[in-house]
């Protein structure tokens, strides 16, 4: 199994002739997004070998401290990431660390104490990376959806403001609305699963040679444990959000 | 009437944006149970004034007083409560009328007033048959008339008028016109109204024209 994993260097190097299938296609229809593609791959490889080593030695180390650390380490990474593309939403750090950090803590509480996990790095790590990366996409859309609800609704709310709203009456609409849209794609994601895809976590099991069973079991309390954090990274960050959108004297600050 | 302390006081109220000045040094006095017309041409700085009156801008000059105290020390779900906005072309929210008409009890954790609700319908001429009715499946005209209803479930002290009968014809502005207008003889519901129709002043015991974000008083 290993063997038929091993992918030497020079591979590696041919591989990217994929990218530059990616940048050919961006170049004949002149889209303008060759810079990116060629920094998201350079960052890919520079990011995933240091991770590589970073692994390597935390699961040879298998020290719990160290797996809460990297823990840590993976939902301020994810927080960062989701505040950065948030567009300028008030406290929108704190915001992210919070539901990113409420939601994976809370899944992983929840598979240790089952005894689904062990506390070790390698049965922690990857989950965690799954989870906050998940929950840093469901907020992505959050922030997207309330800024356009927002934005779209504007007269709505100020009629609710005007007949003596208070921000959370005047946006009850668009907090429900965020809340669907943001745990839609983990909705789908877990209706189709198995039939349009073959989730990486369950897929890697099987290339490790465990039997399909358990992979599928696992899968099954991975997908579960999305839902859950979606909904409760929706809920988090719509609630923490939407005064953002009002000051203090109870106006819309948005145009 | 003119005894009793002003209900409003504006005081050198101004109005910045993009570094424009959309209204100039307003100074103005207004008396409970006083209906007020405001005139001027489009993009003169009326609406800007109306929405500043209903805290819905805040003055970036100037200071507003409501019955003595600085309206940006009022919290402002009060304050909007007893200071009514209404919108040029008022918005019907949720899906039916029922729902709009029981969005005032909703924010003040109250039960909706179904009988309430059916009189105000009657005074702007439609009837208990609305209530079921999608907001989709309205006129603009019952849709106007509905919002104003809407804005009246709970009687207050001020009413803010933005062009409200601009976009409607000539039965739909008199319905609106003349319920408002019995609520200010009747109720001494003060009135701020906002027209375009010259004709419409005389209704009214004083006009104010805005030219140029300046303010004038006509009558």
């Amino acid at each position: 199994m290993n063997e038929s994993l091993e992918i030497s260097n020079v591979s590696l190097v041919l591989s990217t002739a994929l990218i530059i299938l990616a940048v050919s296609v961006d170049f004949k229809e002149k889209i303008g997004l060759s810079k990116d593609i060629i920094i998201a791959a350079l960052r890919a490889v520079i990011q995933l070998f240091v991770i590589g080593y970073v692994l390597a030695y935390i699961f040879q180390v298998d020290n719990a401290v160290l797996t809460l650390v990297m823990v840590a380490f993976m939902i301020y990474n994810a927080s960062y990431h989701a505040h950065k593309n948030s567009n300028g939403l008030r406290h929108s750090f704190r915001t992210s660390l919070l539901a990113i950090g409420i939601g994976t803590s809370l899944a992983l509480f929840i598979l240790v104490a089952s005894g689904t996990l062990d506390w070790t790095p390698s049965q922690i790590v990857p989950i965690t990376g799954m989870i906050s990366s998940n929950s840093m996409n469901t907020i992505g859309v959050i922030y997207r959806t309330l800024r356009t609800q927002f934005q779209d609704r504007r007269q709505q709310i100020q009629e609710k403001l005007a007949l003596g709203a208070n921000a959370k009456q005047a946006s009850a609409g668009i907090l429900r609305d965020s809340i669907r849209i943001g745990m839609t794609p983990s909705i789908s994601s877990t209706k189709t699963v198995g039939l349009v895809s073959l989730p990486g976590m369950m897929s890697g099991l099987m290339f490790a040679g465990i039997d399909p069973t358990h992979a599928i079991r696992y899968q099954i309390v991975v997908m579960f444990m999305l839902v859950a954090v979606a909904a409760i990274s929706s809920f988090i960050a719509s609630y923490l959000s939407y005064q953002s959108f009002y000051n203090e004297q109870l106006q819309l600050t948005i145009d | 009437m003119q005894t009793q302390a002003p209900i409003f006081q504006l005081e050198q109220v101004g109005f910045q944006m993009n570094q424009q000045q959309i209204l100039k040094e307003v100074s103005l006095t207004i008396h409970a149970g006083e209906s007020i017309a405001i005139i001027g041409p489009s993009g003169s700085g009326k609406s800007t004034l109306l929405k500043i009156i209903g805290s819905l801008l805040s003055p970036t000059e100037g200071v507003i007083h409501y019955q003595g105290q600085n309206i940006s020390e009022i919290v402002a779900t009060e304050y909007r409560k007893e200071v009514s906005y209404f919108f040029q072309n008022a918005l019907l929210f949720d899906e039916t009328v029922r729902d709009n008409l029981a969005f005032p009890a909703l924010i003040r954790d109250e039960s909706f007033d179904e009988e309430r609700a059916i009189r105000g319908l009657e005074k702007v001429s439609l009837d208990a048959s609305y209530l079921v009715k999608s907001v989709h499946d309205l006129s603009g005209g019952e849709k106007q008339r509905i919002a104003l209803v809407r804005n009246l479930m709970y009687l207050p002290k001020v009413l803010l008028m933005d062009e409200v009968t601009s976009s409607l014809d000539a039965t739909n502005r008199d319905i609106i016109l003349n319920y408002v207008r019995q609520l200010n003889t009747e109720e001494s519901l003060t009135v701020l109204w906002i027209t375009h129709n010259n004709d419409d002043t005389q209704y009214f015991d004083r006009v104010l024209q805005v030219k140029n974000g300046v303010m004038e008083e006509l009558k």
